[in-house]
């Protein structure tokens, strides 16, 4: 083989037609192989016949005014229902005149979510963010003043019910969970096995066994004459929930610090207190954020559960309204309903845990 | 070290060899031969597509033009071609990919088992052997997780050796060592390629080229740009990108 | 000698008792201890109070009383007429019943999903991500409403029962389903499946030393599957194949024959497979994906075919990621069957919800409803935990 010197060097050319394109991508992606083919026939197949029935009864076929439920049975979805009946689902028993109160402590929810998915603000200017937020909220829902009529615990229902019940129960959890974390970390015995008594006591019952606890339990272990508003049974019962399973994913962030950092926060003289306060924590917390949104959608969706305890969130609401004798049997077009708000809250967080997780393993070193 | 070319017939062929990732042509009019106990030290900067072709050669990676032609089996989509290819070819990665959960012993005679379908008597004979040869007989029932980085790559080139293939090939085999560890792969390979085996090598370690090496090749941007022995290549680079290349690796 | 006397006579000086560690460590931990004691005792003395000022009956006394409630389905026999205990057993076997089928229909359809996501098909790819998506983030509950109401609520009466499959029909009675006429034929077909397991067993254990010996292998997979299934099969047909199912047939107002599931157990399991198999397609996907490309690399370079690759290299490693969250699913399936009480099927908590509400004895019902699931948890975390310490990758 003879020596060879190239010094001008080769352009690039373009690849072969059939190996990219759309030519090119249909057979690798779809066609690369006889059981590749047949997979694609047959899924094909499935969107063939389960797509065409759907669009028809959901747009082709449904009915979108009608007077009443006789009128709106027919072959299609009745989204007539929805339009008669998204102001009960959506804000349950509040009194119709004062709609916009809920209206806008969703908005204010909302807010108060996307402000704490912008980095720039975490911080203490969060803290005070969401403070203020929670106070508005808890301002709005009660009333009772500045012209607002009050309005009592019982008649809170629907979507605000369920955005109260998942953040005041995140929002308290945490610092319980991790409370809890450390706890179990602890060096003193009784410390740890009371921590970790209660967090494998929470973990290994059903959410519906506490939440009876709450409402049927609570009464009785508190002084004669002492009532306690059942909302507030269920949110104990939720923050109590919430702390158990926070700390299980704050203890996996306290893990992942090398024992390096609290050495050196030893050898500079810190207490336990300001080390794990300045120098512990901080970093544990900002490794688990991603788990600590999958945990918060978690809890969102386990909120459907108070319907056992006749509180009436998102999907208590929308069961009630099924039960309107004049518009009976639109059982889909209700779960559609609720399902697609359930859903949209729900995919939006895991993609934007997703992407928080993208971005932490890209900073950290692989 | 060895001044006679190889003799009896080719080992390896490329012919025209052009690859794309996409539309990025990573391989560009490849032509490579390797004869019979030739030694093929492959060289350039990162990104020239030197392991990318180095992995064609057993069909971790598959070329889209061209032909490749290994111990006289075209390579091709035919599963039973490429099955016989890399029956002959032993790889050895620049991450060891010991198998974790197996130990030394049984990581060495896992393919002779189950690819040559031979009795476990025998493998683990031949296993021992390797072991042996690599200098850590003792570890045969250690887990890799339990020996350094330079052990592991040794128990790497054994298990690749216990299939006792054709051809060898190194992909930066020392590359992800510490200092220390590389002199005892190196003498491995040293003395492999002093018993005569086909070997082609992606390596930075020029000392261990000039030693082993029959045929230096540089890569750049996906191209040959130069092929040359040793000594003509170290002492007269033809090539302008080859003497820039030269000049930052031999600097220090 | 001198010098070491006088060592052993230099200690350090004892401190203050506040500023001693080990003093304050005890310190804080009776403090945290009565703190905690004080909080339960607090809540002991008002919880007695109330008891006896609401006159509600205490002990477990009440599980001897008889229930006077129905059940609507149970595995074993059970009247009104029994106790309170034997209710609790009902809602328990329950329980198990939906757990266990759910368990492995959820794995079965976790794993197919968790596969199909990774599969170089594109459109096998995305629809198992559209089925992944969707039902993860719909709550469980609006997911068993849904299905509890298109078995119960929408479906017809028997009479326009909705036919899926030959013979197997939905209505708003449940689903009914063939099931074979028992026959004394399937005692000898059970017999001959229990024999070619032990055949089967018996001969991979055999074709394993032949392989150590030789090296030769044996298509171990068929002769397992000849075995198992071919002879009872053989057997079947050797009987004249007496296959006369009890179909349902419509019989007035209702099915008859055949065997049926009502609507709340066949919403509770379709829900439950469904949701979970989500998390457990993901789990199974996280696990294939954790094992290293370039083992599969050093695999192939070694010569080894994309079955062997798969059965002895990924699946192996990928197994130690996959069973530790699988297992918190299986447990989680477990806890979420306690939603059954939204549709009205008697599980347990459903019984002792009812239990509750007629002895209004809730802190013994709640404590017997967590006792049971801190059980199951225990035992499923222990198992679980056995297993990780047997398959512990060994390092240094």
């Amino acid at each position: 083989m003879a020596d060879i010197a190239h010094d001008v060097p080769i352009a690039a050319e373009a690849p072969p037609p059939r190996s990219t394109g759309a030519l090119g991508w249909l057979k690798a992606n779809l066609f690369s192989s006889l059981t590749n083919t047949i997979l694609t026939l047959l899924c094909i197949a499935l969107l063939v016949v389960a797509i065409p029935p759907v669009v028809r009864w959901a747009l082709i076929d449904a009915i979108w005014h009608a007077p009443n439920g006789q009128a709106c049975h027919g072959d299609g979805a009745c989204w007539a229902f929805i339009g008669e009946k998204f102001r009960f689902i959506l804000f349950g028993f509040f009194p119709v005149a004062e709609t916009w109160r809920p209206v806008v402590v969703v908005g204010i929810f909302l807010l108060m979510i996307v402000a704490a998915c912008d980095r720039r603000m975490w911080g203490r200017r969060l803290g005070i963010l969401w403070l203020i937020g929670l106070c508005a909220v808890f301002a709005l829902m009660r009333g009772g003043f500045a012209g607002m009529g009050k309005v009592e615990t019982a008649m809170w229902s629907g979507l605000p019910l369920t955005l109260i019940l998942a953040i005041v129960g995140m929002l308290f959890g945490f610092p319980l969970g991790v409370l809890l974390a450390l706890g179990r970390r602890s060096r003193l015995p009784a410390v740890r096995t009371i921590c970790i008594g209660y967090i494998e006591l929470i973990r290994g019952v059903p959410l519906i066994t506490l939440l009876f606890m709450a409402s049927l339990m609570l009464p009785l272990f508190l002084p004669a004459g002492v009532t306690i508003d059942k909302l507030v049974r269920a949110q104990v019962a939720f923050i109590l929930f919430a702390g158990a399973y926070l700390a299980e994913v704050v203890r996996g962030g306290l893990q992942a610090i090398p024992r390096g950092q609290i050495e050196a926060a030893d050898a500079l003289g810190l207490s336990y207190f300001q080390r794990t306060r300045l120098i512990v924590l901080p970093q544990a917390l900002a490794m688990v954020i991603p788990p600590l949104v999958n945990t918060f959608i978690g809890i969102f969706k386990d909120t459907a559960l108070v319907i056992i305890i006749s509180l009436f969130d998102l999907l208590t609401t929308a069961e009630t309204a099924l039960t309107d004798g004049a518009w009976q049997g639109f059982y889909v077009e209700a779960y559609v309903f609720i399902g697609v708000i359930y859903w949209s809250f729900c995919f939006f967080m895991s993609r934007y845990s997703q992407l928080l997780e993208r971005e932490f393993n890209r900073g950290r070193r692989r | 070290m060895s001044d006679a070319k190889a003799d009896s017939g080719t080992m390896i062929e490329l012919q025209a060899v052009h690859k794309w990732y996409g539309d990025f042509h990573v391989l560009k009019d490849i032509n490579l031969q390797v004869g019979k106990g030739e030694k093929v030290v492959v060289c350039g900067p990162s990104g020239s597509g030197k392991s990318t072709m180095i992995r064609c050669i057993n069909r971790l990676e598959e070329h889209q033009q061209g032909r490749i032609v290994v111990a006289g089996i075209e390579l091709n989509a035919d599963l039973k071609n490429i099955d016989a290819v890399r029956r002959e070819v032993g790889m050895v990665f620049q991450q060891f990919n010991l198998f974790p959960h197996l130990t030394v012993l049984q990581n060495l005679t896992l393919a002779p088992i189950w690819v040559r379908k031979l009795p476990k008597k025998e493998a683990e004979e031949t296993a021992r052997y390797y072991l042996e040869r690599v200098r850590i007989p003792d570890q045969a029932d250690k887990y890799p997780g339990q020996l350094s980085g330079g052990q592991q790559q040794r128990v790497a080139i054994a298990r690749s050796l216990c299939m006792k293939p054709e051809i060898m090939l190194f992909d930066e085999p020392t590359s992800a060592l510490d200092p220390e560890m590389i002199k005892e792969v190196l003498d491995v390979m040293v003395s492999l390629a002093e018993e005569g085996m086909t070997m082609v090598c992606v390596t930075h370690e020029m000392g261990f080229a000039r030693t082993v090496a029959d045929m230096m090749v540089f890569m750049d941007r996906g191209e040959v740009i130069e092929r040359a022995p040793p000594k003509d290549f170290f002492a007269n680079p033809k090539s302008d990108r080859t003497r820039a290349f030269l000049s930052q690796i031999i600097a220090h | 000698m001198a010098s070491e006397d006088a060592a052993l006579s230099i200690a350090p000086a004892r401190p203050p008792l506040w500023r001693d560690a080990k003093f304050r460590g005890i310190a804080y931990q009776i403090a945290f201890v009565c703190a905690v004691a004080g909080l339960i005792a607090f809540a002991v003395h008002n919880t007695l109070g109330n008891i006896g000022r609401q006159n509600i009956a205490t002990g477990f006394g009440f599980l001897r009383r008889e229930a006077a409630f129905g059940i609507g389905e149970s595995l074993i026999e059970y009247s009104p007429a029994d106790t309170y205990a034997r209710a609790f057993l009902v809602g328990l076997t329950n329980t198990l019943h939906v757990a266990a089928l759910g368990t492995v229909f959820a794995t079965i359809l976790g794993t197919l999903m968790g596969l199909a996501r990774l599969s170089r098909n594109w459109l096998v790819a995305k629809l198992a991500r559209v089925y992944v998506e969707t039902f993860r983030n719909i709550p469980l509950p609006l997911q068993l409403f849904f299905w509890w109401g298109l078995l119960n609520k929408m479906s017809p009466g028997p009479r326009q029962a909705w036919q899926i499959l030959p013979d197997v029909f939905v209505s708003n009675r449940g689903i009914v389903y063939p099931v074979p006429f028992a026959n004394p034929v399937y005692e000898w077909v059970g017999a001959a499946f229990c024999i070619g397991a032990v055949a089967a067993i018996g001969f991979r254990r055999w074709a394993k030393q032949r392989q150590a010996r030789t090296g030769q292998q044996l298509p171990a997979g068929w002769v397992t599957l000849g075995l198992i299934a071919g002879l009872p099969l053989a057997v079947f047909l050797g009987f004249g194949a007496p296959l006369a199912l009890d179909t349902p047939a419509l019989k007035g107002f209702n099915f008859s024959g055949g065997s049926s599931m009502s609507p709340e157990f066949a919403a509770l399991l379709i829900g439950l497979v469904i949701y979970t198999g989500t998390f457990i397609a993901e789990i199974v996907r996280a696990g294939i994906l954790a094992v290293n490309w370039g083992q599969s690399e050093a695999a192939m370079a070694l010569g080894l075919r994309s079955g062997q690759r798969m059965r002895l290299v990924v699946l192996p490693q990928a197994l130690r990621v996959i069973v530790p969250p699988l297992t918190s699913q299986y447990l989680s399936l477990t806890k979420n069957s306690s939603l059954a009480v939204i549709i009205g099927f008697p599980d347990l908590v459903s019984i002792a919800n009812t239990t509750m509400n007629q002895t209004g004895q809730a802190i013994e019902g709640i404590a017997m409803i967590m006792a049971v699931y801190l059980f199951l948890s225990l035992a499923i975390s222990l198992a679980m935990n056995a297993y990780n310490r047997a398959v512990a990758l060994v390092e240094r």
